[in-house]
């Protein structure tokens, strides 16, 4: 029969709508409104999942998200796979399709059950004390065993095609939870100017109030939350969200929030995104996120069929579904008496229940024995009967310390298939904890509540989760909170509401037994009495784990994964942190507790990656020309954040004969670059000399607008942080160019030396990279192409020098001009503002066709500017390099003063003459091109380990030499070139080459001056 | 008593009520003849080997909260010894071998898991220095491998070559030797093979002073009064810096937040370890089914032991580039560790400016894989009060000789 435990009427599931769900193959219905664990309790589905460790059956046991067993993977195998899903939290969507998880091969007959048997064995920490022997074996045998067997769901195989998006909200008041105490402080916030969020995690709002409602105002609660929802709803200054949960806390009030926005929807609109991360900025922060119900740690408590007496209220009442037939409880305070009552009115025989306190008070407790309940004071279920789903329990009456069964007690046994029981409830305190708040214990409610709070972190907590637990002090303090907030923010409500009232509660007496006793000692006998259910973790381990000496919480936590599991410890920490209280002899207060991690639920990867993800990960930068690369067929290469070509095969051509004409060209004709990543800086201001001068190793104070001057910049610890050529625009302002990559780094490094060490100096910095497009011509013929097109600028030899620049026209754009070179060759680099970069280009290759002119990439620059032993920053140098290393003390000033690194340039080690030194390297044989990163010993040695002298840096056919020429790093190499070196290789095969000079071309630099 | 499946089952008959301590909860005598600071796994790791391998039983260790909470509580477990300079190589190297005995060496099982340790290059400049380290690892007699794209599949099906297009996967290298181990079996199995030998650990004590006396160490104080030794070893990792102020000289770190976080446990579907210093990622499959992710430092400095948010957005949409499919994973815990980074990210082994204070820190952001090298040359250290010789160019006087072992390429995100 379909859906034999709904109950004919009642609960909010809309029995107009039935929906489809499959669970595993087997098709069933439900109601829209349903979450999938109550759709599938509706259907009779008790065994819903497998434990992790001894793959014990087991069942719903929450209705929220403390759900650590209702696990199961949806949609398997497509692109909607999701692993580990709580069924409690899912609603339920036509045609869901869940796969119950950590079994083989079938939920019901689990070959993984075989680990139960041998379970007296794996207690906590088995595996740090066996599986070493052989030694092998672990990771042949017992590793992948293990890992077989763990885990839960299986990981999705197909890429998400949904998206996922991110947003940043600002807020004055932020209220977590629209429970009674945050709809309390919602009301009276959004009759303020205060900006306010509200989010909560369900799909509607109230809170336990869904569960279980009440009397607000006079009126019905379910009346008062529509009441408070139409206010939120039309108050301007109030954005309201569901399905919207509050993840992690950090500084500064800044609250991560995990919106789902279409998983509830068979058919989501293609435009929507599946889920959404707000990242809040709050002004002040009401925590009224609730409290979690305990469980009681007895002796098999993970039966399928045994639940927490208030998540099955919140199945009778808030989905109309009857979790058994026949209930018997076992509570220890008087609030769960009313779940009992909603069982009785759900039709479900209550035959017996267990009240762990002497002499059971309170208003409910009463309602129920007026109900002809029979309450057994001091009586506990001490055994389960069943195993795949409960058939009855066994029940007996403790000794009067809790300890034990009383003395020659009988355990009597009832037939139920349900039990439903409660330890009381847990505050909430994860986003106080978040916040940095702390915690106190408190003894009347045996649990931890909020103390102090952060002053980073302006916050209030109100409701359950600051420990207030009747509904009349929840709604007072919620409103009292906002009350707080609204006047910590100077914003007080305009005429606020009076507090909403409920009735008050009586007192009544709670009975702590931190370990149900069972019928035999513990450790004895086969019951297990469990705290952290998905885990595996038992009151026992826990024992064991104090016993072998884990005294601390976090190391019980570890040794026994207790609190590990996917529910976070949401079920198991309390009654970890009492079982270790008891065993050590120590206050609760004492154990404490362990750190409160994020997020609240687990929360997907995609949201937090939100649209960072395929090209926009890191979005490719591209020049003004790169329409052109494009339409002329540029292979490319990754420069930083830049897409640079790299060389421009000609159709069929490889990259060796593209580069090797490149080459020539620029040698013979002219050649042309895109240079536009170049990393550009203008340094403005009155002390822009004095600045540059304190961040090279040499001078540009003197230099005279104009002129350029190549740089150097040193880390503190002296090594080469960057290069480039500096032009002087005017007095007060230079043009500093950085390499590609390290544009934004070099900004940074400046920006600091500015803002932290030299605050005094009148500098302004400002990256212009992508405001000036550069096209660089190279070769004998660059000088005539660029008179073509350019006539106000006197561009002889004698008037335009090598290292100096011009303002003109180029091709009727404004630009810079600079006489610089990388290749060796005569060459300009022809700046022009970024919109007219295309137009430039173009022109110079129309212009410049019957000059020959062809494009050149990065490989072939490499190539030119090696023959001339041109180092690259990042390449010939790794951070370890300085300039003497390089043989470039020219360039480092011994009398201007002071600059960033000097002092440790003339450190001990610095000067020592087997440093790794730049210097060329040419192979014997010199058709053979060494591979870079290559390694290069002195000595050869049959085998490895070899003592490695240097390595090779860069390496090419050169055509220009017409052989191969390779930079590289030598210790001691400047003092020693011309000795003979080997690299051996990984095939065993031994490259001999012979070190020289880095400049391999026109040592004099006739060509580039000319 | 030994670890051994015989000795589970004997004590599964006896309903486990006889395990020993593992190591116990002694009140600390007035002196020791050494006492080390910092109950991580480094610390640990040198009052074992002082026991075991120098004959100096009389020591404490003194940790400030509990054993292993520090980082080595808190890392991705990563191991492997595949750096690039020499003197970094050989010291991983030699902590690499120990690991490989070290269940065994301990009788506790650290779960040493050699799956293989792969680093991917995403471009040119990834694949020229990834070669020049195989290179050098292969004539240190380190096993590495340099694997094209299509070997990079065949070693770890999950990937998506592509790398969302933006990182295509060009290579990578390889160290089938490295892997992951448990980390706090490491912090635990060496406090109970210290304390077997009679090593003092003692926990909830924070030194709070020095004794100094004419430029010699003379002992410590501590929350639980003063303790003497003439030979005090400092190996307290993000609060180098602070007790070395108390010690009354400078160290040249930065201490800042690292973080890492695990999804929810499925089933094996990533067999080796991931590792990407251009996305700033790295990825493996702990043996209880969880993805256990790593992420770059924080660019601020703090003692706040929690990353900021925008480095785990960050973290996660790398590894769903190099891992669409698992965008719907979803994850479970995220937590942070203060790493101290040296400016060249090696770290700092031997003396101190105080005669008898030995240090031990800078391993930042991957020093759990050093553990047990770190406790072999730093015992070697104490004992024989001389530097041991594969410490020797990690001396604190490097910064002034500019003897500087500039590990960033290895260790700048990567571990
Ligand atoms: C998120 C993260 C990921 C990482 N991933 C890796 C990885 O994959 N591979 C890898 O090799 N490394 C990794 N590391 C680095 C690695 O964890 C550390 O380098 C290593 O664990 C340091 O060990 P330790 O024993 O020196 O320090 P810790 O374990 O931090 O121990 C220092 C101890 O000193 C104690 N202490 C501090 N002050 C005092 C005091 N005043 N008195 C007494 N005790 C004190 C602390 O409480 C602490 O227990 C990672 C680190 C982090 C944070």
């Amino acid at each position: 029969m379909a859906q034999k435990y709904r109950l004919p009427e009642g609960g909010r599931v809309d029995r107009s709508q039935p929906l489809r769900f499959t669970f595993d193959g087997k098709s069933y219905e439900g109601f829209a409104g349903d979450t999938l664990a109550s759709a599938m309790m509706a259907n009779g589905l008790r065994l819903v999942g497998r434990s992790f460790k001894y793959h014990r059956p087991r069942g719903i046991i929450t209705s929220g998200v403390d759900e650590p067993n209702a696990l199961v993977d949806l949609y398997s195998g497509t692109s909607k796979h999701e692993a580990d899903a709580r069924t409690t939290m899912a609603e339920l969507v036509d045609g869901m399709d869940a796969k119950s998880i950590n079994n083989y091969p079938l939920l019901k007959y689990d070959v993984g059950a075989v680990n139960s048997i041998f379970s007296k064995f794996f207690v906590s920490g088995f595996y740090y004390k066996t599986f070493m022997w052989p030694k092998a074996a672990w990771l042949k045998l017992y590793e992948p065993f293990i890992r077989k067997a763990a885990g839960l769901g299986t990981a999705p195989t197909v890429p998400d095609t949904d998206h996922y998006e991110k947003h940043y909200g600002y807020c004055d008041v932020l209220i977590i939870g629209a429970g009674p105490a945050g709809l309390a402080a919602a009301r009276q916030a959004a009759r303020s100017n205060a900006r306010v969020w509200v989010v909560d995690d369900q799909p509607e709002l109230g809170g336990h109030l869904l569960t279980r409602s009440a009397t607000i105002d006079g009126k019905d609660s379910d009346a008062w939350i529509a009441e408070v929802r139409a206010e939120l709803e039309a108050a301007p200054n109030v954005t309201l969200k569901t399905r919207a949960q509050a993840i992690s806390y950090f500084d500064m009030n800044y609250v991560a929030i995990w919106e789902k926005v279409t998983n509830h929807m068979a058919n989501p609109p293609a435009n929507m995104p599946r889920e959404r991360l707000y990242r809040v900025r709050a002004g002040q922060v009401i925590i009224a996120s609730g409290s979690h119900e305990r469980p009681l740690v007895f002796a098999d408590n993970d039966r399928p069929g045994v639940m927490l007496a208030g998540a099955a209220e919140t199945y009778v009442k808030r989905y109309g579904v009857k979790p058994g037939k026949r209930a018997v409880a076992m509570v220890n305070n008087d609030y769960a008496y009313g779940s009992i009552l909603a069982l009785l009115d759900a039709g479900i025989e209550v035959p017996l229940v267990c009240d762990l306190r002497q002499e059971p008070d309170g208003a409910l407790t009463q309602a129920v024995k007026d109900r002809g309940v029979p309450i057994r004071a001091g009586h506990a279920i001490v055994a389960i009967k069943g195993k795949n789903s409960v058939r009855g329990v066994k029940v007996a009456a403790l000794s009067e310390d809790g300890k034990a069964l009383a003395e020659g007690e009988k355990p009597a046994s009832q037939a139920c298939d349900l039990v439903v029981h409660s330890a009381g409830w847990t505050p909430a305190v994860h986003a106080h904890c978040m916040a940095r708040g702390k915690l106190a214990w408190s003894d009347d409610m045996s649990c931890f509540l909020p103390s102090e709070g952060s002053d980073a972190n302006p916050n209030v907590s109100a409701g359950n989760c600051a420990g207030q637990m009747d509904l009349a002090s929840v709604l007072t303090s919620g409103h009292e909170a906002a009350g707080q907030v609204l006047e910590a923010l100077g914003m007080p409500a305009n005429n606020a509401p009076a507090a909403p009232t409920a009735d008050p509660e009586a007192a009544s007496s709670t009975r702590i037994l931190w370990i149900v006793p069972g019928e035999k000692e513990l450790g004895y006998g086969s019951a297990k009495h469990f705290i952290d259910f998905q885990n595996d973790s038992t009151a026992f381990d826990v024992q064991l784990a104090v016993r072998e000496g884990m005294h601390s919480i976090e190391h019980v936590k570890r040794y026994t994964t207790t609190g590990m599991a996917t529910d976070q410890g949401k079920l198991a920490n309390l009654n970890a942190i009492g079982i270790v209280s008891e065993a050590l002899d120590v206050a609760p207060e004492k154990v404490g507790t362990t750190t409160y991690r994020l997020p609240y639920t687990p929360t997907t990867f995609g949201v937090i990656a939100g649209r960072d993800i395929d090209e926009l990960l890191d979005p490719a930068r591209t020049t003004a020309m790169h329409p052109w690369h494009e339409d002329n067929g540029a292979v490319y290469e990754d420069v930083g954040q830049w897409k640079r070509p790299w060389y421009f095969p000609k159709k069929g051509e490889s990259m060796h004969k593209a580069v090797l004409r490149e080459c020539a060209a620029v040698r013979e004709d002219v050649g042309i670059l895109d240079a536009s990543t170049l990393g550009k800086i203008v340094v403005k201001g009155p002390d822009a000399g004095a600045f540059l001068d304190l961040v090279y190793t040499n001078k540009f104070s003197s230099l005279k607008p104009g002129k350029c001057r190549y740089g150097l910049m040193l880390n503190e610890d002296g090594m080469i942080l960057d290069d480039g050529v500096t032009s002087r625009i005017s007095d007060d302002e230079f043009y500093m160019t950085t390499t590609t990559g390290n544009a934004a780094p070099v900004l940074d490094h400046l920006e600091e030396y500015l803002q932290t060490e030299w605050p005094h100096m009148q500098v302004y910095l400002t990256s212009v990279t992508e405001q000036w497009a550069t096209a660089t011509i190279a070769g004998p013929k660059a000088r005539d192409l660029l008179a073509e097109i350019c006539s106000d600028v006197d561009l002889s030899a004698e008037a335009f020098e090598f290292m100096s620049w011009r303002e003109g026209t180029v091709a009727d754009c404004p630009a810079r001009i600079f006489r610089i070179s990388f290749t060796g060759d005569v060459s300009y680099e022809i700046n022009v503002p970024s919109d007219y970069g295309l137009h430039l280009w173009n022109t110079l290759m129309q212009v410049g066709r019957k000059y020959g002119i062809t494009p050149y990439g990065t490989e072939t620059m490499h190539v030119l500017r090696a023959e001339k032993g041109f180092i690259i920053v990042g390449q010939e140098t790794d951070g370890s390099v300085m300039p003497f290393d390089l043989d470039m003390n020219w360039i480092v000033s011994k009398k201007k003063g002071d600059f960033i690194g000097r002092r440790s340039l003339y450190r001990s080690d610095m000067s020592k003459p087997d440093r790794k030194q730049l210097v060329g390297i040419k192979t014997v044989d010199p058709s053979v091109v060494l591979e870079e990163g290559a390694q290069l010993v002195r000595e050869l040695k049959a085998q490895p380990p070899m003592d490695m002298v240097g390595h090779v840096t860069s390496s090419y056919m050169s055509p220009a030499c017409g052989r191969s020429i390779a930079l590289g790093i030598v210790k001691g190499g400047l003092a020693a070139k011309g000795e003979t070196l080997y690299s051996p290789q990984p095939d065993g095969k031994v490259i001999e080459v012979v070190t020289c000079s880095p400049v391999f071309f026109d040592p004099e630099g006739s060509r580039q001056n000319g | 008593m030994r670890y051994s499946a015989f000795s589970l089952l004997r004590n599964t008959l006896s309903h486990h009520k006889n395990w020993p301590q593992l190591w116990g909860s002694p009140d600390p005598q007035p002196e020791y003849d050494v006492i080390i600071i910092g109950g991580g796994g480094h610390g640990l790791a040198t009052a074992y080997y002082l026991a075991s391998q120098h004959g100096i039983n009389n020591v404490a260790v003194l940790e400030k909260a509990w054993i292993g909470g520090g980082n080595t509580g808190r890392n991705t477990t990563i191991v492997r010894s595949n750096y690039l300079w020499d003197e970094s190589a050989k010291l991983y190297e030699t902590a690499l071998k120990l690991w490989e005995n070290l269940s065994q060496e301990l009788n506790y099982n650290v779960m040493f898991s050699q799956r293989g340790v792969m680093n991917l290059c995403h471009n040119v400049h990834d694949v020229r220095e990834t070669k020049r380290r195989v290179n050098a690892n292969r004539l240190n007699g380190i096993d590495s491998e340099f694997l094209d794209a299509q070997q990079v599949k065949e070693f770890c099906p999950a990937i998506d070559l592509r790398g969302g297009g933006r990182y295509p996967v060009m290579g990578a290298s390889l160290q089938r030797r490295g892997g992951t181990a448990r980390h706090d079996a490491v912090a635990w199995g060496y406090a109970r093979g210290a304390a077997k030998r009679g090593v003092h650990i003692i926990q909830n004590c924070p030194v709070t002073g020095f004794d100094i006396e004419g430029g010699a160490i003379k002992g410590v104080q501590t929350a639980k009064g003063p303790i003497k030794a003439k030979r005090v070893g400092m190996v307290v990792a993000g609060h180098s810096s602070v007790l070395a102020n108390m010690a009354g000289f400078k160290l040249p770190l930065h201490c800042r937040p690292l973080q890492a976080l695990v999804s929810e446990p499925v089933k094996p579907a990533i067999d080796c370890v991931v590792m990407s210093n251009a996305v700033h990622a790295y990825i493996s499959q702990s043996d209880k089914g969880e993805l256990v992710i790593g992420a770059g430092t924080d660019a601020y400095c703090s003692y706040g032991q929690r990353g900021s948010m925008h480095n785990t957005e960050g973290t996660l949409a790398a590894i769903c580039e190099m891992f669409p499919q698992f965008r719907r994973m979803k994850m479970l815990r995220a937590w942070g560790g203060i790493v101290d980074t040296c400016p060249d990210a090696s770290p700092i082994i031997g003396k101190t400016p105080v005669e008898g204070l030995y240090i031990n820190c800078g391993w930042g952001t991957g020093g759990f894989k050093a553990t047990p090298g770190s406790g072999w040359v730093f015992a070697d250290t104490i004992a024989n009060e001389r530097p041991h010789a594969l410490a020797e160019p990690f001396a604190l006087s490097r910064f002034s000789s500019g003897y500087l072992i500039g590990e960033h390429g290895a260790a700048g995100v990567a571990h």
